[in-house]
């Protein structure tokens, strides 16, 4: 078993690469890395929920949607964002991803598996639906423009230094989620997750942390979508749509739920495959589906529980591998 | 372990992105089309039209030789500017074309600014774009139409045949409002009605909600269908025992779809810049070496793919066989006049092409010397060289704002 520390040195490691290699390489590369990293915030509150607390969220791109919506309006109808009050915005939607969550988590907190899933999926449908036909805000079907990136002695339109920026962010919320996790709150988040009726015995309120973690989510996902229209410089429905929700899900389930890192790689695998692979070959999708299959067949706790069954089999002890994935909450 | 795989993978990415291109005397193309999701189809139906052009032409346009890269969108404009910024940036393209749909053209055209690089609009339709939006844009300009402009001569056309009372039903985005809306200033400015307007959601597979509710009195009903859309939409009509006449937006009996449709569109009319069946020698020949090629007919989006071409190799024989720079490019694509199968082409002060427009009835015959008896989009009336603007004049057109779901606002809807 490998101490705390060494994975976690591990992860440093890997992360200083990344900011040392990919400005390095090509401009493309650095965008696409961008893309991924901000999604990969994404993926990471998806797993707070679906690996931790055992919520399968399927609408955590409402809270993405409305943190780039919240963007893109502010800085087309109302020019603020655009300078030093970009930290602002950041602010704000983290904050109205999280009040967007509280909101939903009332309605969706109520039920658990698959009609949680359910319900976070229509709640999900209802944020794309006003962002489709809200024409007059959202700008419809053809969604919103944003002229150029934020500026402030640091001039975010250059790919690079937006680079750091959303890498810097990632690396915090990961931190930040890293510590949550393994905070007391963060166990007793696990301990829902492995038998929800114990610790209501044991006293807990396990309705409220629930809930708390569903908004630490949303709050992540806003940032998350802060992040995403400055990426693109451009918001649409698209954004918000089912699928933006599901990937982020198989994000989680690809790298490995409970991990926070298999998150990210699972966003660097499908950024990887769907936008950079399609770019050399046709087809691109079998790829992306057959790495889909097998993980679901052969790695039910992601490419992060490879190192596990290495070892089991290894020591041949037989897989007695749990699946987080598939646990009732 | 963890990092093992972060860095195999980071690995292969360096290595297939640091490949430099190499910097030769051609003129490299990027071409954005969704080739493979919902729109597959459509977008394989973009880059044939190209690709056609470029293979008649030995490779070359205006004798460079021609590199054209091609990316997969997936329809998803977020994903159309990530291709893009490839295209530019690793790729080095000179100019980019394609993108499918509003959202695509509306989502690429601020690439274009920000890498001060040409993008021509070959099939994207926005109105706004080459509208009140155009001096965002310098370095972008459309080949193709905008949505509402074919639909302004068929709202005239529908009045001056004596319709008086329409029924408009039309997919609920962005498009069809530009659609309905062009088709309803023209035909009220005229003097008929529209009555009632109907909004499906894309997508919309079972029109049995929505075709009860329509009007009684109404003495046609106005159709935009998108996709698969255009196949449901009569059969169900029809099928509903509904006869009132049915005069729709091209894009409703685009070749890419009337081939597959029934009898039941015979005598179905639609106006769009173009159709297979529009009888000049240009066409003719476009249609059999498309078919020839393909195996199928070609429908608007091959057919501005196919002389997006054209204008290409002209500008750059205009420039000496080699890329100008992207303002004189612009420059000179302005100035040009092609005589494509749609017809002559030429451009306005806002980059968006006057080009005929061609109001179409569906009918079985054959044409062009083939043997079977197809369904074709036979020409009734040519409204020729229209403007985005129609008859209002620049000015006055852009004073209102951009068609919407409530605008022109339905004054005869009760």
């Amino acid at each position: 078993m490998m101490s705390q520390k060494i994975k976690i040195m591990i992860v440093i490691a890997a992360l200083v690469a990344v900011a040392l290699v990919v400005p390095q390489s090509g401009s493309f590369v650095v965008l696409l890395v961008t893309r991924a990293l901000a999604f990969a915030i994404l993926a990471m509150s998806v797993d707070l929920l679906l690996g931790y607390t055992g919520m399968s969220s399927m609408g955590q791109a409402a809270y993405f949607g409305v943190g780039a919506y919240l963007t893109a309006v502010l800085a087309t109808k109302f020019h603020i964002g655009m300078g030093w009050d970009f930290w602002l915005v950041v602010v704000m939607g983290i904050l109205i991803g999280a009040a967007l969550a509280a909101l939903f988590g009332l309605f969706a907190i109520r039920a658990g598996g698959v009609y949680f899933l359910m319900i976070t999926l229509a709640l999900g449908q209802c944020v794309w639906g006003l962002a489709y036909r809200w024409n007059s805000l959202t700008g419809g079907d053809n969604g919103i423009n944003m002229t150029g990136r934020p500026s402030f002695g640091l001039d975010l339109s250059n790919d690079v230094t937006f680079f750091y920026l959303v890498f810097a962010f990632f690396s915090l919320s990961m931190l930040a989620l890293y510590v949550l996790v393994r905070s007391p709150f963060g166990k007793s988040l696990a301990g829902i997750r492995e038998r929800e009726l114990r610790m209501q015995i044991l006293g807990y309120n396990t309705w409220l942390h629930k809930y708390i973690a569903f908004i630490i989510a949303g709050g992540f996902g806003g940032l998350a979508g802060v992040l995403w229209a400055h990426t693109n410089g451009h918001v649409s429905p698209e954004t918000v749509v089912l699928t933006t929700s599901v990937d982020a899900l198989l994000m989680v389930v690809l790298g490995g739920a409970g991990t926070l890192v298999g998150a990210a790689i699972g966003a660097a695998i499908v950024f990887g495959l769907r936008e950079f692979l399609s770019t050399l070959v046709p087809w691109w999708q079998y790829a992306l589906g057959a790495v889909y299959v097998m993980t679901i067949l052969y790695l039910p706790m992601g490419l992060m529980g490879i190192p596990k069954r290495w070892r089991q089999r290894n020591q041949g002890k037989g897989g007695e591998t749990k699946t987080l994935a598939s646990k009732p909450s | 372990m963890t990092n093992k795989v972060r860095n195999i993978l980071l690995g292969g990415v360096l290595a297939l992105g640091l490949a430099v291109p190499a910097g030769a005397e051609e003129l490299r193309i990027g071409f954005i089309a969704p080739t493979t999701g919902l729109y597959a189809q459509i977008g394989k139906d973009m880059v044939d039209g190209f690709q056609l052009y470029l293979d008649e032409h030995g490779g070359k346009l205006g004798g460079a030789d021609i590199k054209l890269i091609v990316e997969d969108d997936q329809g998803k404009p977020d994903t159309g500017v990530t291709k893009a910024k490839k295209l530019i940036l690793q790729d080095k393209v000179n100019l980019f074309i394609g993108g499918l749909l509003a959202s695509s053209g509306y989502a690429l055209a601020p690439v274009s600014t920000a890498e001060k690089t040409v993008y021509l609009s070959s099939v994207s339709s926005a109105d706004d774009l080459t509208q009140r939006q155009l001096e965002k844009y310098p370095y972008f300009l459309r080949t193709s139409w905008t949505s509402s402009l074919p639909h302004h001569p068929l709202g005239q056309w529908a009045c001056d045949n004596g319709f008086k009372k329409v029924v408009t039903i039309a997919a609920d985005y962005a498009f069809g409002y530009e659609v309905v809306g062009g088709f309803q200033k023209a035909f009220e400015d005229c003097g008929g009605k529209v009555v009632q307007k109907i909004w499906p959601p894309l997508g919309t597979k079972d029109f049995g909600p929505f075709i009860p509710t329509m009007k009684a009195d109404a003495d046609a009903i106005f159709t935009v269908m998108v996709g698969p859309m255009a196949l449901q939409f009569p059969k169900q009509l029809r099928g509903s025992g509904v006869k009132k006449p049915i005069i729709g937006s091209g894009v409703s009996y685009d070749e890419f779809v009337l081939p597959f449709m029934g009898d039941e569109v015979i005598g179905d009319v639609s106006a769009l810049h173009y159709g297979a069946g529009i009888d000049t020698p240009e066409n003719a020949k476009f249609v059999k070496a498309y078919r020839t090629k393909y195996g199928k007919m070609p429908g608007y989006y091959s057919e501005n793919n196919y002389s997006t071409a054209m204008w290409i190799d002209e500008a750059i024989k205009q420039a000496g066989g080699k890329w100008p720079g992207p303002e004189q490019f612009i420059k000179l694509m302005q100035g040009i006049k092609i005589n494509a199968p749609r017809g002559p082409v030429s451009m306005d002060e806002n980059r968006n092409p006057i080009e005929n427009v061609y109001i179409k009835k569906v009918e079985k015959t054959k044409m062009f010397g083939y043997e079977k008896e197809e369904l074709w989009n036979k020409v009734i009336k040519v409204y020729p060289n229209v403007s985005q603007f129609w008859t209002y004049g620049k000015e006055k057109f852009l004073a209102q704002p951009v068609y919407d779901r409530d605008f022109p606002p339905c004054k005869f809807c009760e």
